[in-house]
């Protein structure tokens, strides 16, 4: 039977080598200690000594070629044998046993039991004895703050701990929350008239971050609200000639031309009016105010089971395509779930728009660590009162700003509504 | 950008400062002819010539003794130690001379010497070329120490511990030899003592140094993904001297902390740091502070045992969600 | 390129080998055939170990270093096998050799190198990191000299027992220059302790050779002189001759508790350890002369076969032996199991694996009596 030979492990920390050129060809009788190749390591090129007296029946890859430790490269056997199909050899030999051995010395739960210090328990400590109550430090000041009685609370942290969550459940005065995801019986209603069972659902993992994240935000971020009214027109007649001129501009591939919506072009304006009011392009960071260069711009999207919030990166240096390509691979993204973390993360400023729903305004809670979010809603129709004084028909935008006031004053927040409002109503300035 | 190996940045820094000042020294075991036994000085014995750039024999209490003494008259020497591991047998040199000479003179002396090598377990070698002494070493006062975990920082430690006017111990990591990261061709320096916040995020801070920063960073993206966690990992470049405002104002932000290092529990970094936070930020904390260290044992030479006694990715998923609950 | 090392070799490795001069001493005059023939199936038996060992590692079944005693191996049988029951040994990393010798057996070697429970260590040691105590053999030691005070040390229990023993300090050419090894030379002269240094000399400190790395006064064992220490150069590549010179430094420490430091000349042929690309600092041809002029099995296998005591089917069955053992030994290593989880933190301290406080106060677990 002849023997494959791997791409070897040359050095205690190779994991993949460059066969750099063969000394030997198909055909040749090797004795042991006989050089067949050069393979270029992660420290240098090493002769690779024959080990299996034979014929070299075959090589399996080219000078050049970059393989992991392990690969076949050749197969040594007897004259005239057939040289094997190095895929049917049962991968990597070492490769697949080793892991394999090792998940067995593992126990079943993945992670093995670790202990955590040689001859040391550390049997969990009961954590409330008699009257005193356990709670982190961290909740027991939240909870002086907010005039809560933390011995009141049944804590959801481990042994009870009343935890920071508990703390802003009580403050929120919203039922505390179930510890974790239960399904308690359903109860159909009497006369199966009712809209749905009376039931408690398990939520996904997704929704309890957002209640986490949302909760948390409400609470301890102090909130500001300020709203303004935008004439849309401008807006809807430049997006109107675009999208005609972009979907000529592609011919008979028009129907795969972008698209600009509404959205695209708050998206873009908010950058640049972040631009002129870098203020509110910041975070809170316990004891400083971080600002931020670069304008990562967040979105809501909605999905069945929540929101996710994909994020247009460097807005500020973005042209209004760019943003809306942008957008609209992320908006795909989310929908068939592919987003990545790091595209849902590092935002410095949320728009969030419910103006396709109708909803002519309204304030979104703050997407922390951001100072701000632009709450857009629908363009109406309806009578304004021009420059000449006359009542004609105008097409309006309420957008709203929720700040967190620790970062943003109500004048970097109006200073910034009223840039945008500016951009919006002259969209051309966007262009410049 | 230039993209480079951490071997590499390594490489140019030494360059750098070969070149920059005539009083810098690289010596130690196989650094010149075999070009390193990790080949991080590779060619510079035929750019700088055998002043420069020396091989000692295999006398490590005697070389690197030999390099204190040479900084006291303000040579330079970039010590090399082919492991860590080897230090002790020049524990005496290290610690009690160079650690305390300036002190013990009343400032009158400085010791202007860098240590440099590999200090890390995971790969395989057995329990005496395993061992991580950066807690050991920042235990004494008088001897700086950094660990780098990636090859920008990599070179600009080492650059900074070259100026530096005390002795200062870099400890490297072989496994990390061959990470690839942008890295300036140009002079810069990263200042000793100032940590980095590697990933930002919300609810759970991470505090690492060396290899332990790219473990955590790898399970702060599955527990983004996989459970919904916005971690923040700090990773401190220096042990001492500690970047405590960095460690802290994180800690002001997420509330709850894992400290994460490929050191031994018993009296390692991790303790001074848990030191630390519950010292300065008790009433900020949340939770209990959680660590995951490598397993209270010798080094195991069994690989798929030894991946398990170093911190992976799964067992800091582990130890973070520990600390969430 | 590195002077070639034969330079500081005796002058009995310079001259074309012929019949050892010390084939009529008396610790080879008292060998029968069949002790002549195991000495060559003892030397067989590591150079196929060694040979197999490197497929293992290429196979990336096993991890970190592997140090070659390939070249060496005369050393290892020669001053082993005039030991008796009451004699000791300890080296350094390259200890495949000496285990195999003092009668470990393969399969533990070979699996402790795969990391495996059924390793003479139970994989917690590794290829550096080999015991046997049961065998008089402390080890395997990776820090570069750091065996020499242990040698010293285990002589100088054997004398406060009242033993009639000694005991083996290997170590490299290297090693000869680390702090450890100098004040080991003279604690074991001040005090008279029975140890043997045993120099083996092959040349190169990885990839130093031994004029870059020594200064001495003619030979790294002249160095002896300098604690009032008896010291002898010996030919590696000569059985007859490597055993000689030991019996005569065991006798010394035998019967006057004094100790010697023997440097024996001899030659690796792989790299410094498997990583070593080997390109640097000697040339291919002295590799090739060292293993087809002066490689001490062919030597030793001529010898014998002169004396008649080989033939050509004794040596090709105990070779062929020799690869099947070493065959069989990666196939049990392979099925061997790796430890368990819970096995990393026992063996650390003695309370815990024996369950209950201390007993050995009186130091009598050390040699089991
Ligand atoms: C204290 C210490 N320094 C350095 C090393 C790295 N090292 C291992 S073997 C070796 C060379 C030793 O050469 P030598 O003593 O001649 O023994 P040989 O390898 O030739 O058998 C070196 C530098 C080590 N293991 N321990
Ligand atoms: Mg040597």
């Amino acid at each position: 039977m002849a023997d494959i030979i791997d791409m070897p492990k040359l050095s205690d920390t190779m994991t993949v080598g460059t066969l750099v050129k063969w000394n030997v060809k198909e055909g040749d009788t090797l004795a042991f200690g006989d050089i067949l190749c050069e393979v270029e390591t992660d420290k240098a090129t090493m002769e690779v000594q024959n080990t299996i007296p034979g014929v070299l029946l075959k090589t399996y890859a080219a000078a050049g070629a970059q393989l992991p430790v392990g690969a076949p490269i050749a197969a040594i056997g007897k004259k005239g044998e057939a040289a094997p199909d190095p895929a049917a050899k049962k991968a990597p030999a070492a490769k697949a046993e080793a892991p394999a051995k090792a998940e067995k010395a593992k126990p079943a739960a993945g992670v093995p039991a670790i202990p955590e210090s040689t001859g040391v328990s550390c049997a969990p400590q009961a954590l409330a004895s008699g009257d005193r109550v356990a709670a982190s430090p961290y909740a027991k000041r939240m909870a002086a703050k907010a005039g809560v009685n933390v011995a009141a609370l049944s804590g959801t942290g481990p042994g009870g701990r009343v935890v920071a969550n508990d703390v802003l459940a009580a403050a929120s005065s919203t039922p505390a929350a179930p510890a974790g995801p239960v399904n308690v019986a359903v109860t159909p209603p009497a006369d199966g008239k009712g809209i749905q069972p009376d039931a408690d659902v398990a939520v996904s993992g997704m929704r309890q971050t957002i209640a986490r994240r949302l909760l948390e935000s409400k609470v301890t971020v102090p909130h500001f609200y300020l709203e303004t009214e935008v004439d849309a027109a401008p807006l809807l007649a430049l997006r109107e000639t675009l999208n005609k001129r972009l979907a000529e501009a592609a011919g008979k591939d028009a129907k795969d031309a972008l698209k600009l919506s509404v959205n695209d072009f708050i998206l873009k304006a908010s950058a640049e009016a972040l631009r002129r009011v870098p203020a509110v392009n910041a975070s809170w960071a316990g004891t400083s105010i971080r600002t931020h260069g670069a304008v990562h711009l967040a979105f809501g999207v909605a999905l069945e089971d929540g929101l996710v919030t994909p994020v247009v990166r460097d807005a500020q240096a973005k042209s209004l395509r760019e943003v809306a390509l942008d957008a609209k691979a992320l908006i795909a993204k989310a929908r068939s779930k592919k987003l990545t973390p790091a595209e849902m993360s590092g935002s410095t400023f949320t728009v969030t728009n419910l103006g396709m729903y109708g909803v002519t305004g309204f304030f979104g809670i703050i997407n922390v660590p951001n100072a701000a979010i632009l709450s857009v809603g629908a363009t109406v129709a309806k009578p304004v009162v021009d420059a000449q004084g006359r009542i004609v028909v105008g097409q309006r935008m309420v957008i709203g700003l929720s700040g967190d006031h620790r970062v943003v004053d109500g004048a970097n927040g109006a200073q910034f509504l009223q840039a945008l409002k500016q951009l919006l109503e002259e969209p051309a300035l966007m262009m410049l | 950008m230039p993209v480079l190996s951490y071997r590499e940045a390594i490489r140019a820094a030494l360059r750098e400062e070969l070149r920059r000042d005539e009083n810098v020294v690289v010596m130690g075991e196989e650094v010149a002819q075999f070009n390193g036994a990790y080949k991080v000085t590779e060619g510079l014995l035929k750019e700088f010539g055998p002043k420069r750039v020396v091989d000692t024999p295999i006398s490590e209490a005697g070389f690197i003794g030999v390099g204190i003494g040479a900084s006291m008259l303000g040579i330079r020497p970039v010590m090399e130690l082919m492991f860590w591991s080897f230090s002790y047998v020049a524990f005496d040199q290290i610690v009690n001379n160079a650690g305390n000479i300036r002190y013990m003179s009343g400032g009158l002396i400085n010791c202007p010497i860098v240590i440099r090598g590999p200090a890390n377990g995971g790969t395989n070698v057995g329990a005496t070329h395993s061992h991580t002494p950066e807690a050991i070493l920042a235990s004494h006062p008088g001897i700086k120490v950094v660990c780098p975990a990636t090859p920008y920082d990599a070179k600009g430690l080492m650059k900074a511990a070259i100026r530096d006017n005390d002795p200062v111990y870099v400890m490297e990591n072989t496994i990390l030899y061959n990470d690839k990261g942008e890295v300036p061709d140009e002079d810069y320096v990263i200042p000793l003592g100032v940590a980095d916040v590697k990933r930002e995020g919300t609810d759970l801070t991470i505090v690492a140094h060396g290899r332990a920063v790219i473990t955590s960073l790898k399970a702060a993206e599955i527990l983004e993904r996989d459970h919904g966690v916005s971690v923040e990992v700090v990773d401190l470049r220096s042990i001492r001297p500690l970047d405590e405002e960095t460690v802290l104002a994180s800690v002001r932000k997420t509330h709850r902390v894992l400290l994460v290092e490929e050191n031994k529990p018993f009296c390692g970094v991790d303790a001074q740091l848990a030191y630390l936070i519950q010292a300065k930020a008790f009433d900020d904390l949340d939770a209990p502070i959680g660590r995951v260290s490598s397993i209270d044992a010798p080094q195991i030479y069994s690989k798929p045992l030894e991946d398990i006694q170093i911190p992976n990715p799964d067992r800091v998923v582990e130890g973070a969600l520990k600390v969430l609950a | 390129m590195a002077k070639p090392i034969a330079l500081t070799h005796p002058e009995s490795l310079k001259r074309p080998p012929g019949p050892s001069a010390f084939a009529k001493d008396p610790v080879n005059a008292a060998l029968t055939k069949a002790d002549k023939v195991k000495l060559y199936t003892q030397m067989a038996r590591i150079r196929h170990f060694e040979q197999r060992c490197i497929r293992t590692y290429q196979q990336g079944k096993i991890g970190g270093f592997l140090h070659l005693y390939v070249g060496q191996e005369a050393i290892a049988a020669g001053t082993l096998s005039v030991l008796g029951k009451d004699d000791h040994l300890i080296t350094g990393y390259r200890d495949h050799g000496h285990a195999l010798m003092v009668g470990m057996d393969m399969n533990s070697c070979m699996a402790e190198l795969q990391g495996k429970v059924t390793g003479c260590s139970k994989g917690k040691g590794g290829s550096m990191h080999y015991f046997a105590p049961d065998k008089n053999y402390w080890g395997g030691h990776g820090i570069v000299g750091g065996q020499a005070p242990l040698g010293a040390g285990i002589a100088y229990a054997l004398k406060y027992k009242g033993l009639k023993g000694c005991c083996l300090a290997y170590m490299g050419d290297g090693a000869v220059n680390q702090g450890a090894v100098h004040e080991a030379y003279n604690l074991a002269a001040l005090w008279d302790i029975p140890v043997i240094f045993v120099i083996e000399n092959n040349g190169y400190s990885m990839g130093t050779s031994q004029e870059r790395s020594s200064a001495h006064p003619g030979s790294l064992a002249q160095r002896a002189e300098g604690y009032g220490m008896d010291w002898d150069l010996v030919n590696g590549h000569d059985l007859y001759e490597v055993r000689a010179k030991t019996a005569a430094a065991v006798k010394r420490a035998h019967e006057k508790s004094r100790p010697t430091i023997l440097e024996i000349f001899t030659y690796r042929y792989f790299g410094h350890s498997m990583a070593d690309p080997d390109k640097t600092y000697r040339d291919k041809d002295e590799i090739k002369d060292y293993r087809e002029n002066k490689d001490p099995i062919k030597l030793w296998e001529k010898t014998l076969l002169d004396e008649g005591v080989l033939d050509a089917a004794t040596i090709a069955s105990v070779n062929e032996a020799a690869m099947d053992e070493a065959d069989k030994a990666a196939a049990f290593a392979d099925e061997s199991p790796y430890p368990e989880v819970s096995d990393i933190t026992k063996d650390i301290y003695w309370e815990e694996d024996n369950r209950g406080p201390a007993t050995n106060s009186r130091g009598t677990i050390i040699f089991g009596d």
